[in-house]
């Protein structure tokens, strides 16, 4: 027996190769993004590839389906929403070689701009869902979700979250499947792959009749399974929720449901005969106990106890179901009254002194999703937006819009390479197109930075580390019709505020990048800086905290009363961990008293 | 698989950088091995950014939820002092607790917003008395030869709050996990770190 320690999603990773997956496309995002990084890194025989964006992902991995091969599209909560558009139609073309569509939610939001429920697609856009709640299922359901998609014809969601993917736990592995299906393209489905009025309206009959046959399936299914013991109570749950729940009461029954979408009609009505009181336990939103009230069944418990907000843990479950009778652990020290140890910057970053400089100008910043959202945090305090990927540049340009000439000098967007390459080119051309005034800042790191690393169309290489075209940024601008088109060497501060004001009161489209000013963490590409180290003069240092204020990981406070050389009074000095520093020397340019210098390491 | 129905809760935290992942990974081989069904959850979505680190690490017949609940942590293992008192409500009362003496100031300590909370190894033993241990594991791996072995040497500390997996089990993890060429190292570590408290 192969049993072996698996993050959740290297078991999808394993368990996409061993279901003969021959494509997978994503778009990095957290908690999903290590599936495609496995894949690439450990089975050669898929083709992986990462796709400037979600929507992308999942054409492409539906064009390989179309042409006969098992294909899977990997994205988080979020991207699902930018992939909306093909797979809300995709459900009406059904699939040829099976197709699933891997979405990571993240509830609690530990890096997510939201907190969705994707459950709320299946049935929004009819197919099948299936949820795991361990790394087992993540493998048994990733294999058994293509049979699904090839037996139904149709795209199968196959939803996981941040303690499911990030969660290890073991793993039987099966043998490998090798589907038999030649591949190749068939003009003869055109009826069933054009979606003009006339195929649409019998493929949509179609998707009714595949939804009554995948509630039969349901009532069958292996995974939606019941398990009988104290029959005073049941609980209908399923993927980590029920984890949490078998964990605090393994005495009561279960039904434990691997398919959410659509629902085992009999399976739950021979459920509610066998135990006294339903309880739902679900995280999020109350999708099952909805669908299960609206059969006309009675729940004992759910939403009225249960959080409809965050994630669920035992302890919630716990003090939820068991009200008065909860004895809470003891408090010995208030966690609120610690330090916090927020994400921060890294040392040496190339953000730090933009948002230094925009903060210095006063400008109005819409930020996007990435690193750079961390300038938002004091005592940067220099991003004023995030909503969505590519969402700052349409902001900064609707802002402008209102504000006209009152707004100049005072607004620009900035958004990462990776963001502007998904889903930021149309709002620039919208920006030139429309007439627009506003200022586009690309923070080209040269690399997808907060997921970890991933490549992409301007970083010359792919998933497999493969040389390939590199996108050039000033050349998209130009065809863009963008004229004014800046660079900056951010660690210049002077030249940077003086280039971005410049722009930002320009009446015409602009777009400043970044030259020679990778991520701190890509090896390949690490920024030599003119001198390695820089330190404190004590001589010099007034206390004054000014090089505080960028928030490098590297200063510190080192209180104690005394005076500089020349006889200021000063009530402690900054210091720099020589371990920490990359000399950078963006603190020597902030020091007004010329006390940071370099010295030898 | 074990007779034991009981699940033991192990709770990892420290900084990112502090190698509590591998001391977790070394963790889950050795009960894995002693046939035992591990849950692992790490949250560590920016650590690369400086963040705090946390491993729930459950083993047992069979794990259900990854995530430990509040007031039942057997043993606490922490690579830092403030990570350890920010999870001193998740001890049980008769849980035990390893520190690793070392001081990693935040941001807010660093720029003089906050204080670095004082005598954290005093309050861990004004409720769990004789059940709290500290350790140099910094100190003690530059002795064996490098400081990056500091978080082996406090796996070897921690080895003796599991009496029932043999030193031989620890160290087969430990050489499973890393290169040949840090096999001596590290073995040297574990043992160093077993005999420090």
């Amino acid at each position: 027996m192969d049993r072996q320690i698996m993050q959740g999603n290297a078991a999808f990773a394993r368990a996409a190769s061993d279901a003969g997956v021959r494509m997978a496309a994503a778009y990095p995002g957290t908690p999903s993004s290590e599936i495609l990084r496995d894949i690439a890194a450990e089975y050669p025989e898929v083709y992986a590839e990462w796709s400037p964006n979600e929507k992308v992902a999942l054409e492409v991995a539906s064009g390989a389906s179309f042409a006969g091969a098992r294909a899977l599209a990997c994205m988080k909560h979020v991207g699902l929403n930018v992939a909306a558009d093909p797979l809300m139609s995709l459900a009406y073309t059904g699939v040829k070689g099976g197709l699933v569509v891997l979405v990571a939610d993240d509830p609690f939001s530990h890096s997510s701009q939201n907190e969705q429920d994707s459950r709320n697609w299946a049935r929004f856009g009819k197919m099948p869902m299936l949820e795991p709640g361990e790394s087992q299922e993540c493998y048994d359901f990733m294999r058994v979700a293509f049979d699904i998609s090839e037996q139904f014809d149709t795209p199968v969601l196959l939803r996981t979250e941040t303690r499911v993917s990030h969660c290890d736990t073991l793993v039987e592995l099966r043998d490998k499947f090798v589907p038999e299906r030649p591949l190749g393209l068939d003009k003869k489905e055109w009826t069933k792959y054009v979606m003009v009025p006339a195929n649409v309206r019998p493929r949509r009959l179609f998707i009714e009749e595949r939804t009554k046959k995948l509630a039969d399936f349901a009532d069958t299914f292996e995974y939606n399974r019941m398990e009988i013991n104290d029959t005073k109570i049941g609980v209908i749950t399923s993927g980590v929720s029920y984890m949490y729940t078998k964990d605090v009461f393994p005495e009561w029954s279960y039904l434990k449901l691997g398919m959410v979408w659509p629902l085992p009609k009999k399976m739950i009505a021979d459920f509610f005969s066998k135990v006294e009181k339903v309880i739902i336990v679900e995280e999020l939103d109350p999708f099952l106990e909805t669908e299960i009230r609206a059969m006309g069944y009675e729940i004992f418990h759910g939403k009225d106890v249960i959080p409809s907000v965050y994630e669920l843990t035992s302890e919630i479950v716990e003090k939820s179901l068991k009200g008065d009778e909860y004895k809470a652990s003891e408090v010995r020290v208030k966690p609120e009254d610690l330090p916090r140890r927020p994400p921060n910057l890294c040392a040496g970053c190339s953000h730090r002194p933009l948002f230094y400089a925009l903060k210095k100008l006063g400008a109005f910043v819409f930020g996007d999703i990435g690193c750079y959202t961390l300038g938002a945090a004091p005592p940067l305090n220099a991003v004023h937006t995030t909503v969505c990927m590519g969402a700052g540049i349409g902001q900064a340009h609707g802002a402008m819009k209102m504000l006209g000439e009152e707004g100049l000098g005072k607004v620009c967007a900035v958004l990462g390479d990776s963001t502007f390459l998904h889903s930021g080119l149309t709002g620039l051309m919208n920006v030139v197109y429309n007439k627009g005034i506003s200022t586009t800042i690309v923070l080209d790191n040269r690399i997808t930075g907060m997921t970890g690393h991933q490549e992409h169309a301007g970083t010359g290489f792919t998933v497999r580390g493969e040389k390939t075209n590199m996108v050039d940024y000033e050349e998209i601008g130009k065809a863009l019709g963008v004229k004014s088109i800046r660079k900056i060497d951010p660690y210049n501060i002077e030249e940077t505020m003086a280039i971005v004001k410049e722009e930002m009161e320009k009446s015409e489209p602009s777009m400043i990048l970044y030259t020679n000013a990778p991520c701190m963490l890509l090896r390949r590409e690490k920024r030599a800086f003119e001198y390695p180290l820089y330190a404190v003069d004590n001589d010099l240092c007034r206390g004054c905290k000014m090089c505080l204020d960028i928030n490098c990981p590297a200063i510190s406070w080192r209180a104690g009363e005394g005076q500089s050389a020349d006889g200021h009074k000063r009530k402690g000095t900054a210091y720099i961990n020589p371990d920490q520093c990359v000399g950078c020397q963006v603190c020597a340019q902030v020091c007004k008293f010329e006390s940071i210098k370099p010295v030898i390491k | 698989m074990k007779e034991n129905k009981q699940i033991t809760n192990i709770f990892l935290s420290g900084v990112g950088g502090q190698g509590a992942i591998l001391a977790s990974n070394i963790l889950a081989e050795v009960f894995i091995g002693a046939g035992y069904d591990v849950k692992k959850a790490e949250v560590h979505g920016m650590a690369q950014r400086g963040g705090d680190v946390t491993t729930h690490f459950r083993y047992g017949e069979r794990v259900y939820s990854p995530l430990i609940k509040q007031g039942s942590v057997d043993f606490l293992l922490a690579f830092e002092l403030l990570e350890a008192i920010r999870y001193i409500n998740w001890v049980k009362p008769d849980g035990k607790i390893l520190i690793n003496n070392q001081k990693i100031f935040p941001p807010a300590v660093n720029l003089g917003t906050a204080q670095y909370p004082d005598d954290i190894v005093g309050t861990f033993k004004s409720y769990f008395k004789d059940n709290v241990y500290v350790v140099d594991g910094g100190e003690i791996a530059k002795k064996v030869g490098n400081i990056q072995a500091a978080n082996v040497v406090l796996v070897g500390a921690f080895s003796n709050f599991l009496p029932e997996i043999s030193d031989e089990q620890f160290v087969k993890a430990i050489k499973s996990l890393l290169a040949p060429k840090l096999h001596d190292l590290n073995e040297k570590a574990f043992y160093e770190g077993k005999k420090a408290i």
